[in-house]
């Protein structure tokens, strides 16, 4: 067993995407007290792999990584820290990342932790807190044996203290990465056409309390209203009543506007993620805990049919 | 083909979650289906229309109410239904995907599809957990799935709208964020027929029942940075103070 933390970076087109910064620099950290190296780990190529400020940067190349491909990244991973013991693996709780962490816990026999928002150790103990059950609860735990697996939300830790200029070294895959079951086949761009909500100073955005698609006409008006657009959280999309390009959040587009009136949205870490730096945040929302209360500026426990019927005919 | 799904059942979010030492007190919370697990489900019956197969819907019973999820489950097109009757409502990721891994390996799966994420999955998701135990690849945040001549075509999404798409050699597991298909909906009138007549398999749980490995500290509302400046009285007031609020920043 070492010491050392290694962090399972993620690049996309040629960048390194910010929590893989993120974790870089708790990691840095965390080795340091431990006494141990915080390692970056990169997987493909066709990225600029020299710019954290790791202890050390390794970067597995062969042509089976040149796409994420969950398979080949796994196996990769799996003999990496089989012949390496680290304290600590990071990954980031992102669509590569969830792919990946419980999966090597199942395969290692060692703990794993999601929705990770903060580390820290105690006399050599790690308590890790997670942000689980839609943001509603943090529980803090500490996982047994010497080794863990750490899945962290994005914008747990700053950007900066991962950036640096590391020289990597650049090493061969540790397994054979013929004969895969998955097969990366092509990219899928995003669909053109719609109106850009990162481009908009004003948005209303709706959550599934709007209740159904024939209920979007009323949000579609208060945003006119305002000069605005309708955007949305990812069920409103996923039922159809809106376009995917109105997806605000993780998995949809990151917003920062002027306004982010916000009806009937909980307020998901997912959902976060896309738009927790909007310069007003407003939210009306029935359930008075809604997890959304603690980020937005400012909120109303009510009914967003009734509001936004009231603000319509006060514009 | 042989299509599996394999289900949780939650502690709601919908409602308060109150805690008893440093977990949840289990004994009072109402557990749901896991909503990515509505979409899993309706992806397995979307590939059995179009591809042929059997679905078998499968979930730990933690609490002794998992009847009513199959129930829907069936409604909405599984052809089957087993629960593993575990009764411990505090079960974690790990000790659920080995029970699970133990009865879907009995069943010999061809495409296993669970949902991409549960909102209790501290100590990570079921999917990829049985996939390792299995040895089955497995690929998650899908949104769409074709099944031909024993392969998959699924797509994969990032973020923004940005995916790949992935040919996957049968069996795999899939990890589903959203079915290709909005999904269908059962009349209550279905479900409760299906409830009176439907034949619900047991398997008891088996396995090392091996948990996740993780020593609670502590379970509590997170500690909120700052909160909402709240406004009240009735929604023509709150809208007034909002209309407000918004005219003086210039916003309307
Ligand atoms: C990998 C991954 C990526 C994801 N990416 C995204 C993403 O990009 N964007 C995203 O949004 N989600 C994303 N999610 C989903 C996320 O986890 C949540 O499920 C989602 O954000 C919840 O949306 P919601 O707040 O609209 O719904 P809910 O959480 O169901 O909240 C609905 C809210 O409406 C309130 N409400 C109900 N009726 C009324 C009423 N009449 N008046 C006022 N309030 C009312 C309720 O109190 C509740 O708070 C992702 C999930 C995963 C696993």
């Amino acid at each position: 067993m070492s010491n050392d933390i290694f962090v399972i970076t993620e690049h996309m087109d040629g960048k390194f995407s910010d929590v893989s910064f993120e974790m870089v620099g708790k990691a840095k950290e965390l080795a340091a007290a431990l006494g141990g190296q915080a390692v970056a780990v990169v997987l493909g190529g066709g990225v600029d792999v020299n710019g954290f400020a790791s202890d050390s940067t390794i970067q597995v190349d062969d042509p089976a990584l040149a796409q994420f491909n969950p398979e080949a990244c796994g196996k990769v991973i799996e003999a990496l820290a089989r012949e390496k013991s680290p304290r600590l693996v990071l990954f980031g709780w992102t669509a590569t990342g969830m792919d990946l962490a419980a999966w090597l816990s199942a395969r290692l026999g060692q703990p794993c932790v999601a929705y990770v928002k903060g580390v820290s150790l105690d006399g050599g103990g790690l308590t890790v807190s997670s942000q689980v059950y839609g943001g509603k609860m943090v529980a803090e735990v500490a996982p047994q044996g010497d080794m863990a697996i750490l899945a962290v939300l994005a914008g747990s830790f700053p950007v900066e203290a991962g950036q640096g200029s590391t020289a990597a070294s650049q090493i061969a895959s540790p397994v054979p990465l013929d004969g895969l079951k998955v097969k990366f086949v092509e990219a899928i761009k995003p669909a053109a056409g719609d109106v850009d909500i990162t481009a908009q100073a004003k948005l209303v955005s709706i959550g599934r309390g709007i209740g159904g698609k024939e209920n979007v006409e009323l949000a579609e008006e208060l945003a006119q209203a305002l000069g605005g657009t309708v955007s949305a959280s990812r069920p409103v999309v996923d039922a159809g009543w809106l376009p995917r390009t109105r997806q605000v959040g993780k998995s949809g587009l990151k917003v920062k506007p002027k306004l982010y009136l916000m009806l009937g949205i909980s307020g998901a870490p997912e959902h976060l993620e896309g738009m927790k730096s909007a310069e007003l945040i407003i939210a009306i929302n029935t359930d008075k805990k809604a997890p959304i209360f603690n980020v937005a500026h400012y909120g109303a426990t009510a009914d967003l049919f009734e509001v936004a019927e009231a603000m319509l005919e006060l514009l | 083909m042989n299509i599996i799904v394999a289900i949780k059942h939650i502690p709601s979010i919908a409602d308060d979650l109150p805690v008893n030492g440093s977990n949840l007190d289990f004994d009072s919370v109402d557990f749901v289906l896991n909503e990515f697990d509505e979409q899993s489900i309706e992806q397995a019956v979307l590939v059995k229309e179009a591809s042929g197969g059997t679905v078998t819907v499968v979930g730990v019973d933690l609490i002794g109410e998992l009847d009513n999820v199959l129930h829907l489950a069936l409604a909405k097109g599984a052809d089957k239904a087993v629960k593993i009757t575990a009764d411990d409502p505090g079960a974690d990721s790990h000790q659920q995907a080995g029970w699970l891994a133990e009865a879907i390996r009995d069943m010999s799966p061809d495409i296993v599809f669970t949902g991409v994420q549960a909102s209790n999955d501290l100590d990570g998701q079921i999917g990829p957990m049985l996939a390792a135990r299995l040895d089955l690849p497995y690929i998650g945040g899908v949104s769409s799935v074709d099944v031909v001549d024993g392969a998959a075509t699924v797509n994969k999404e990032f973020a923004g709208g940005v995916g790949a798409k992935y040919a996957v050699s049968l069996p795999v597991v899939v990890g589903v964020q959203a079915a290709s298909k909005p999904p269908r909906y059962a009349p209550i009138s279905k479900v409760r027929q299906i409830a009176q007549t439907a034949a619900i398999g047991k398997v008891a749980p088996s396995g090392d029942g091996a948990g996740a490995g993780l020593a609670f500290k502590k379970m509590a509302p997170p500690v909120a940075a700052g909160h909402a400046k709240m406004f009240t009285g009735s929604p023509k007031e709150v809208a007034a103070q909002i209309v407000e609020l918004l005219k003086g920043r210039g916003l309307a």
